[in-house]
């Protein structure tokens, strides 16, 4: 039977060096077609005797970048795929690659209720999706990003994150730094509790979507916290990380 | 055409991690048990737990939590497969074989499917001969303890011969249906059968 995902074979056009232990993938596609904010492709890598990994990496770049795709991809200890693409993978290569996937973790400029979306670490990826689409077709949905990261070092997209929500578009960044912070920090400086729920939901009203990504302790604490705060469970979406995911 | 690939300087160094034989093609072992669901953790309290079958059944059953546990359980090993490529080996359960739940309610000859469903609202569907035959079993307890809320507790349905999306977490019971009538993901753009050993993950595959 015919796959309707085909694998096809993308070149990698650029690799950015976002954190220390995270880069982003420019890859072009030759039958790209246009995704959803906050869906993923599946990567294959093959040896020479056969053996496949394959792993899913969300999109971070929007729809309107089209016939390329960018995959922003955090280099695990011990990881099969993300240490290759990290240590091995140069510009000219070629990856295998599926997709786009899923359609229940996406959002679209279409929609018009205010978005409240909370990031632990690399869970920004598909977040940040939904932010290049909506800045892309000039939304003004009111938005505001919750975004917790060990250290100042591991923010992803820190400098366009400044860019995009000083420019009057409705989006404001919240950032919480759990690990260490700077001397002149002034943002948050601890795991995401009710508390800090609380304050960055509210001037959202009460008819916001929530979209929550990261490792397991924080969306449960972050979708939790929404629910007894008074949020409808059916206005929480949420997308969790694997292999770090808890016990 | 993409037989021939090979992806420059990848040898693959996870390979050895579980037997070939037991590891799905395009799966890892993973030591720890990873989370994956839609929404939020539904916390249902233990006195207003129910179990039940109904639909194409003779007789539509429902079990209180209290009643559920009478019943009689077994224990289970068996391998998990899931489709965002994690696989894990000999999980432990203690649960209901499916075949006992729909003994008690006596099935329609007429069914054939079966939708489970979920507090938080999930679904998942399957065809009845999923499920019978010592195939599927409703788990409570997980390596020796209830089975935690994140990872589908009080109780979840297992099948561990599919991806592990069909074995709906936080399951309050299965509709026997004549005709299939696909769940959550698989209105989603996954599978309609989902058999890790034909890697049918996405719709078409």
């Amino acid at each position: 039977m015919k796959r309707l995902l085909e694998w096809q074979i993308a070149a990698v056009r650029a690799i950015k060096v976002e954190t220390p232990r995270v880069k982003t993938f420019t890859l072009a596609l030759p039958a790209w077609s246009p995704h959803r904010a906050g869906q993923h492709y599946d990567l294959r890598l093959t040896a020479p005797d056969g053996y496949q990994a394959q792993r899913s990496y969300s999109i971070a770049s929007g729809p309107e970048k089209t016939g390329e795709i960018d995959l922003t991809i955090e280099r695990l200890e011990d990881g099969e795929v993300s240490s290759y693409m990290h240590d091995v993978l140069v510009v000219g290569d070629q990856v295998e690659l599926r997709g786009p996937i899923g359609g229940y973790f996406v959002w679209e400029a279409g929609q018009s209720n205010p978005l409240l979306l909370i990031a632990g670490g690399s869970g920004v990826v598909p977040l940040m999706a939904m932010i290049r689409h909506r800045s892309a077709v000039g939304s003004t949905v009111p938005t505001r990003l919750l975004y917790s990261s060990r250290t100042f070092e591991d923010i992803i997209y820190r400098q366009e994150l400044e860019k995009l929500s000083n420019a009057r578009s409705g989006l404001e960044v919240f950032h919480t730094l759990t690990r260490s912070q700077p001397l002149d920090w002034v943002g948050y400086a601890r795991r995401i509790d009710l508390h800090m729920l609380e304050d960055v939901a509210k001037p959202l009203g009460d008819d916001f979507r929530a979209f929550i990504c990261g490792p397991t302790p924080l969306v449960e604490a972050a979708a939790n916290g929404l629910v007894s705060l008074g949020v409808p469970a059916d206005r929480v979406r949420t997308e969790r990380f694997g292999p770090t995911g808890g016990a | 055409m993409s037989e021939t690939f090979t992806s420059r300087g990848f040898f693959g160094k996870h390979r050895q991690d579980g037997p070939a034989e037991r590891v799905p093609p395009g799966q890892y072992i993973t030591s720890d048990f990873p989370v994956l669901s839609a929404g939020p953790t539904p916390y249902t309290p233990q006195d207003q737990w129910s179990f039940e079958i109904n639909g194409l059944v003779k007789k539509s059953l429902r079990w209180t939590w209290a009643e559920f546990l009478k019943l009689p359980s077994r224990h289970y090993t068996v391998d998990i497969h899931c489709v965002t490529k994690w696989s894990k080996l000999d999980t432990e359960w203690e649960g209901i074989s499916v075949d006992t739940l729909l003994e008690s309610a006596g099935v329609d000859p007429k069914a054939e499917y079966l939708v489970a469903f979920c507090d938080g609202g999930y679904t998942t569907n399957m065809s009845l001969r999923e499920v019978t035959g010592g195939k599927a079993f409703v788990g409570y307890r997980y390596a020796g303890s209830p089975l935690a809320p994140e990872h589908g507790g009080p109780a979840r349905l297992v099948v561990p011969q599919l991806y592990f999306w069909k074995s709906a977490k936080w399951v309050r019971g299965l509709t026997l249906l004549e005709k299939d009538a696909p769940g959550f993901w698989e209105t989603l753009g996954y599978n309609n059968h989902g058999d890790p050993w034909k890697e049918e993950r996405y719709r078409g595959d």
